[in-house]
Order: structure tokens, then sequence, then C-alpha cells
């Protein structure tokens, strides 16, 4: 009973999620349409793009890796009440240490890693934990505080890069991390067919189950959870709100971070200068999609993966532009943000078919729910 | 006298839960006709129907007996239903007169003067003494009470609902609006009065419908129905109105307030000089209009505000700086005045809500980790002692529990906590009868186990039901502290109006 009553909660998150893909899915073959392509071939170039061989899936997961670790940024700070829009700059920011640490620190591969791994921890923590802070002592709004520090992060790296880590050929871009100092590693490069493939996956993986354990089992994550549902009541309490909103936008910064780690030293193994990775905004998204659960930002970035890893292939083997991508994720998140809708037609749905199984209730005058409105 | 509005045989379920089983609710042309209903009984539900903001599963409504179908409240409008909300719905920077046209402007360009005329006419006729032109934010509760009440009227209404209208008005204005609806009546309008409060229903209303767990229970004309007979068929039991309560066996001091200044919202010290001290073993109530340095006070004991000046010690252990969770844990306990801002999380499970305070040490939790088997049988023991009712026990989210339920939730998690001192804000704040009585119950037994209690309430009735003294604050002062056995209710409102009666003018 208690059980069943939880996984209906569940199951009702489930179903607006895939109601808003499938209608997202609609949306993008109705564009595909009307700028006289075949939908059809669309999304088959589309997900063989991203699916069709060893190689292309495990881009795709190197893709989607990056988009969980900032999905999973914004949704824990969402649930502590926190907008962090400052996913981008922490990506840099641990992306930045990492980088440092994989071109001027040799130790043996475990401690290595370690090392590596700590550093875009750190990093991005502390792109996220200024924030908190100016929030939590001077009461700046984490919008405004993280967006600067995006801006502040975007320059360092420009600054940084050609002044310490420059490249033999290009001003623009690091160095390329040597492969053995990199997270990419022999087996799983193989195993996925030299692709892009790393062990930022895993962290991520790995993320997700510590994220979810935090909130679901922790008293941290309780705590938390006060504060992000009612900060007044959390007060009452005893629970002090501002050191909570500076622990929970240095988790969400450290996560971000581990994002950059994943990505400039997994995916890309150099970092541009003058870029703000798309990926800290994506991370919105996915985080929307997944309804701020871990494990629901688990399949969303997966699903996002695919989509951002195929669109180039559909661009390359049909006249859709990769921007069509974009706009399915765009609808998605249209729809998911508007989620009301499907759960009143979903609960209509259900009584509806309800009403049928007891025949005596049939014949009232049921109201309907208004779907239109 | 025909019906001008019928709503017969009207289901509505919620998950878990009949909120209205086959009421049939007939009001006829120029009465007032109250719906009396504990708590949870369905009659916001009812009216939410009648005023198009839910949809009933089953049954139908008629307007002048003519079938109507009513999907949102602009249905609702133009049907002549208007309808007074519990939580006014005013823009608070914009005028009366801007408020009472917002959505009705006319044409492009706004003619405040007619609209502001015609307020003014309004304003008048049914008595209802509003100046156009003032801002809301600059009028009292009451008076932006009555800017709804010409709302409805503005826009023609006939039928005019009222939701718990005195839930937050004091006696005088509640007084001003009785003679309101009975001008109302008088000018051919008819009034539905939701409410939980029997005299004012003896007082003003005509006929009365009263439910009860979501049933009817009957219709009683309420000039030949005693209010013992109406709380019995509200609540299906005898109710006792006076509380049974021993003599106070006195012990050692818990709480010694001394020279306590507060600053309030708005810079200014809204507790000055106070010094107050309860013992174990009693209720001290603390008797004031509202607004008179009461919030202040008791954040300052409770911790949400920072103390000026003063000292207050909590059984020997000084704790004027002290943080929120310290002094829960030497055993403050805190029913807040705002349930929904601080009492409860809304949005989480009823569970959760229980352990809110206690969730971070044993056996809540063990090194961090929560342990939710002993969180939902803590949260069971809560929920059934205090007859908590939800749809969905203790996986309910607090959000869709009624106010009373929400209440007795969170009396029952400070009361279960056992605190040595007690500091219950309007307990019983928007709460009928039956909850009243138990939560009465409750901070007496409290008391009897030998705790203190300190009791903030805007209703004199309640602090002299169960006071054994009584402190009286105006202007953020200490006017006097009297035995309840040793006073009545006349001195104790001249002293609440800031007269001194014992020991003359200072």
């Amino acid at each position: 009973m208690k059980s069943l009553k939880k996984r209906e909660l569940q199951s009702n998150a489930f179903l607006v999620a895939v109601s808003a893909v499938v209608l997202g899915l609609i949306a993008g073959a109705l564009l595909m349409a009307v700028i006289g392509s075949n939908p059809f071939a669309g999304f088959w170039y589309l997900f063989r793009g991203s699916l069709m061989n060893i190689e292309r899936i495990g881009n795709t997961l190197a893709t989607a890796t990056t988009l969980m670790l900032v999905g999973l940024s914004v949704a824990f700070a969402f649930r502590t009440g926190l907008f962090n829009i400052g996913a981008s700059g922490q990506m840099l920011v641990g992306g930045l240490c990492a980088t440092i640490v994989a071109h001027k620190v040799f130790l043996p591969r475990p401690l290595f890693l370690a090392v590596l791994i700590g550093s875009a921890l750190a990093g991005g923590a502390l792109w996220g934990v200024i924030p908190g802070f100016l929030k939590a002592k001077f009461n700046v709004h984490e919008v405004v505080a993280t967006i600067m520090m995006n801006w502040i992060a975007y320059w360092s790296v420009y600054y940084f890069v050609p002044a310490y880590l420059k490249g033999p050929s290009l001003e623009t871009e690091s160095a390329s991390i040597a492969v053995s100092q990199s997270l990419r590693t022999g087996w799983l490069t193989n195993l996925f067919n030299g692709s892009y493939m790393n062990l930022g996956f895993f962290i991520a993986i790995i993320s997700v189950i510590l994220i979810k354990f935090i909130l679901d089992k922790t008293t941290l994550g309780f705590s938390l959870k006060a504060v992000g549902a009612n900060r007044f009541c959390a007060e009452y309490a005893g629970i002090k709100v501002n050191r909570n909103v500076v622990i929970s936008m240095m988790i969400a910064g450290g996560l971000a971070g581990l994002a950059g780690l994943s990505f400039y030293t997994g995916y890309s193994r150099n970092m541009q200068i003058g870029v703000l990775p798309s990926q800290g905004f994506d991370g919105i998204a996915v985080a929307l999609l997944g309804a701020s659960n871990p494990i629901g930002v688990f399949f969303s970035a997966l699903f996002f993966g695919v989509l951002q890893s195929g669109k180039g292939f559909m661009n390359a083997m049909t006249s859709v532009p990769p921007e069509i991508a974009d706009t399915i994720i765009a609808v998605i998140i249209y729809f998911t943000a508007t989620s009301v809708l499907f759960k009143r037609f979903w609960d209509a749905v259900f009584k509806r078919r309800n009403n049928r199984v007891n025949p005596q209730e049939k014949s009232v005058e049921t109201t309907p729910v208004k779907e239109e409105k | 006298m025909s019906h001008v509005i019928e709503m017969l045989n009207i289901r509505k379920e919620f998950p878990g839960i009949v909120a209205n089983d086959d009421i049939t609710l007939q009001v006829e042309q120029g009465e007032i006709h109250a719906i009396l209903g504990e708590n949870g009984a369905g009659k916001s539900t009812l009216m939410s129907i009648l005023f198009g903001l839910y949809h009933a599963d089953k049954g139908q409504i008629k307007v002048k007996g003519k079938e109507v179908r009513i999907n949102d409240p602009n249905d609702a409008n133009e049907l002549g239903i208007g309808m007074v909300h519990q939580h006014f719905q005013l823009v608070q920077n914009f005028t009366v007169t801007e408020n009472i046209i917002l959505g009705k402007e006319g044409g492009f360009f706004l003619d405040r003067r007619t609209a502001s005329k015609k307020i003014k006419d309004l304003s008048v006729k049914y008595g209802l003494n509003i100046d156009p032109n003032m801002v809301i934010d600059d009028i009292t509760v009451g008076m932006q009470q009555r800017v709804e009440i010409l709302k409805m009227l503005y826009r023609n209404a006939e039928i005019l609902i009222f939701d718990e209208p005195t839930a937050v008005l004091t006696p005088q204005e509640i007084e001003d609006l009785m003679g309101i609806m009975r001008s109302l009546v008088a000018e051919g309008k008819s009034v539905i009065l939701i409410t939980h409060k029997l005299n004012e229903i003896k007082a003003v209303a005509d006929r009365c419908t009263v439910i009860r767990r979501g049933k009817v229970i009957g219709v009683v004309d309420v000039k030949d129905t005693s209010t013992a007979k109406m709380a019995s068929m509200m609540v299906g039991r005898p109710v006792s109105f006076k509380v049974d309560k021993k003599p106070a066996q006195v012990g050692r001091v818990i709480l010694d307030i001394h020279d306590l200044k507060v600053m309030n919202s708005k810079k200014v010290l809204g507790v000055k000089d106070f010094s107050l001290s309860v013992k174990a073993g009693e209720i001290v109530g603390i008797a004031g209009v509202d607004g008179n340095g009461q919030t202040e006070l008791i954040e300052a004991i409770t911790g949400l505000r920072e103390v000026e000046s003063g000292s207050i010690i909590f059984d020997g252990n000084d704790i004027t700086n002290a943080d929120i969770r310290r002094r829960n844990e030497i055993g403050l306990g805190h029913i807040p005045e705002d349930r929904q801002k601080r009492g409860l999380v809304m949005s989480s499970t009823v569970f959760n809500n229980v352990a809110i305070k206690e969730y971070y040490h044993s056996p809540f939790s063990k090194r961090g980790i929560l342990e939710a088997e002993y969180l939902r049988e803590y949260a069971q023991k809560v929920v059934a002692q205090f007859d908590v009712r939800s749809g969905e026990g203790i996986f309910s989210l607090a959000g869709k529990l009624s106010g009373g339920n929400q209440q007795k939730l969170i009396v029952g998690r400070e009361v279960v906590a056992d605190p040595e001192l007690l500091i219950a804000v309007q307990p019983t704040r928007g709460l009928d009868v039956g909850a009243i009585e138990y939560i009465h119950s409750q901070l007496v037994a409290h008391r009897d186990k030998g705790h203190a209690v300190l009791l903030v309430s805007f209703e004199l009735d309640e602090i002299f039901n169960l006071s054994d003294r009584i402190a009286v604050m105006n202007s953020g002062e200490l006017i006097d502290i009297v035995k309840t056995s040793e006073t009545n209710e006349d001195e104790v409102g001249l002293m609440m109006a800031g007269v001194k009666q014992k020991e003359g003018e200072q």
C-alpha cells in the first residue's frame, strides 16, 4: 500500500516527462516536414548518428556524461531552492584546474586520478561557494551572482590558457593533454572502438547514486530540502538556512566542476578560450526534464546526449539542419514546464478508465476536466 | 420565497477523500444562509464548486431556478455570484478604486472618476465607509475586507459568499461586518456565510446548513436552535465550551524575561522593557490587540528575532542570543502564529514535517543517515494520538491537509516532544469548536504534567479559558499581570486599550 502510493507518484513524473519528449519529437517532425524534409529520414539519421555503432554509442555516452553532471548540479541546487545558472563557469574553472593538473602533475595513475578529480571538484566548488556565500551573507540573488561568476571564469580562462597552457600551434586553445594524463583509458577506448568514451561516465554514475543517497537518506539532504521547500519553516525548526545555502551551492559547484573535468580532460582533452560551454545551460533542461530527481537526470541526460550527438550525422545525411535537434530540446523544455497540463490529461484518462470499471458510476454526469485551459 | 441558489446532490472526490457526498444546499432570496462545519468537513470545497474553482463529479447547480454550468469564476461573476476569500486578493500598492475596477476597466481609457463616484455611492448605500482614493497598503485589514465586498457589489453581485470572514478581524470589526451583512440582505442581496463560529451564526444568520465529513447533517432555523445543538450537530457529539481545569500546581521559574527590548520590522522598538516570568505548571496568557508587540516578543524568545537589550533566562540558562536549535534542545516548544509560513513545509510529507525539528539526532537518524523506519513510526504515533486526518496518512503532503488538521499536526509535533516550556501563539486560529476543545485540553494537560505554557491569543475567551495568569500587552509594554481568578473581561479589555487599573497612571 505504502510503496504503491510512492510508485504512483513517481510514475506520474515519469509519464509527464515521456509525454513531453513524445510531443517534442512530434513537433520536431512537423518542423522537418514544414521545411520540406522527410521527418522519418531525419529521425532515422538522428538516432543512427548517435547509436548506429559501438563507437557512436561511446560518443553519445561521453556527451551524456557532461550533461548528466551539469544536470545533477542544477537539480541539486534546485532542491535547495536555488537556481544555479552558473554551471558554465563552474565547469570552466573545474576544467581549468583539471587541465593544469593534467599538464603539470605526474603521479602513479590511481593517485593521479584522485588529484585530477579532486582539483576539478575543488575548482567547481569554489566557483559555487562564492555565490552561495554572497547569497547567505548579503542576500545577493544567486542568479545574478552565478552569471557574474560565469564571466569571471570565461575571462580567467581567456587569460590563463594562452599564458600558461598554450599549445604548439594554436593561440586559442590549450595544448592537448596526453591520453595517459586524461580520463581516457585504454580498455574503454578499445571497448568503444576508439570513441571519446572516458572514465567520466563512471564518475557521473557514482555522482548520481551519491546525490540520490544524500537527498533521500541523509540528514544533510533533509535539511537542504527543508530549506529549499520553506526556508521560514526550516529557520523555525532550528535549521541554519544560510549554512545550507552555502553547502548546497558548494556541492552543486563541485558537480559542475566534475562536468568540466569530464568534458575538458575526457571528451576533448584541451580547452578553447572564448567559449562559455553551452552544456552549462543545457543542464538546466536536463534537470527540468528529470524533475530534479537524480535518476530522472540520469535518463534525461542520456536522451539529450542522443539528440546532441546525432544531430551532426542527421545534418550530413539529410537536408535537416542540426538546429532542429536544438528545437526539439526547446520544445521538450516547453512541454516539461507546462507539465500541469499533462498531469490533468492523465488524471482525466485514468478517471475515465476507473468509471468504466465501476459501471454504477458510469451513468453519473461528470464534468470533464478542461484540457484546453 | 424562491431559491436563489440550489446545489443539488453535489459529490466531489479528492484522492482518498470524499469531500462532498450528496450535498444539497438551498439558499433563499434575501437570507443570510450559514454553512457550518468543522475544518475539512467540505464547506470550502462546496463553495469552490459554486464559484467555479472546482468541478463537481456529480450533481447540478441552479441559479434562480435555471440549471447552470459554472466553469470558472468568470461564469460565477456573470451569474451574480461573488466571493470574499479568506485571503484577500488585492494589489497592495493600488488604490481602492484601481483594485475594484481591475478586470472591469471598460474601454481603452481609464475612467477613474466615474468609477470612484460609483464606488463612493455603493460605499454610502451599504454603510461600508471606504474612501475610494486610499491605497490598500495604508488601510486596515477590516477595511480591505470591505473593499473586497465593494468589488463584488461593483460587479453587481446578487449572491455574496463570505469564506470565514471574521478570522482576521478584531471584535469591533466583526460587529461592523455583521451590520454590513444585514444591510446587504435588506437591499435584497443574498449572503452565504461559511464559518465554524457559532456565535456569529447566532448573531446574524437566518438559516444554517450543517455539514459533517462531507455530508449534510441538517438545515436549521437559527433563531429556534441553540448554539449547543448546532455545535453537537457539527461535531457529532456534545461539546463543552468551558475547559476543565484543576488549580495550578506551580513549580520553579522556567522562563524569566528581564527588561527586554526588541525592534520590530520597521526598526522601532516593538517590545519595550518587557519583564515576565513563567513557572512550571502554569499557563500564562498574553492578552492584547494584534500588533502590540506580541509577535516581536515571541520571536525574541524563540530566537527568530534579535534582541536589542535585556535578557531571556530559560531554566537557569541564558538564551538571549542562543541559536534556535539550542533553544529547541533545552526544551522550548513553539506553536507558531502562521502555520503555513512557519509551521509546516507544505510540499513535504506529514512524516517529514513531524521530524523537522529532531531529524538530526538519534533515534531519528544515526551518523547522518535518517532512520526512515523510526521516522514513520514516530509520525504514525503523533498522527494517531492527535487524530490528524488526511487522505494518505503520514504520506500525505502537509499542504493537502485541511487547516484544522495542519494545526493538529503542529500541536502534536510540539506536545509529543514534551518541552519544558510550550509557547502557543494563536493555537486555535481558524479552527472549529471540536478542534479547539481538543487543543485546549492538550495545552492544559501539558501544564498538568508540570510544564510551563505561554499562550498568546487575540481572543479574550481563549485567554480566560486557559490562563492561570494574564499578562496584558499594549504598544510593546507590559501593562499588568493579573490572576485570572481575580479579574474579568472588562478589566482586561481596558488594560488592552492601555489603561492601567490598579496602580493608576504612571
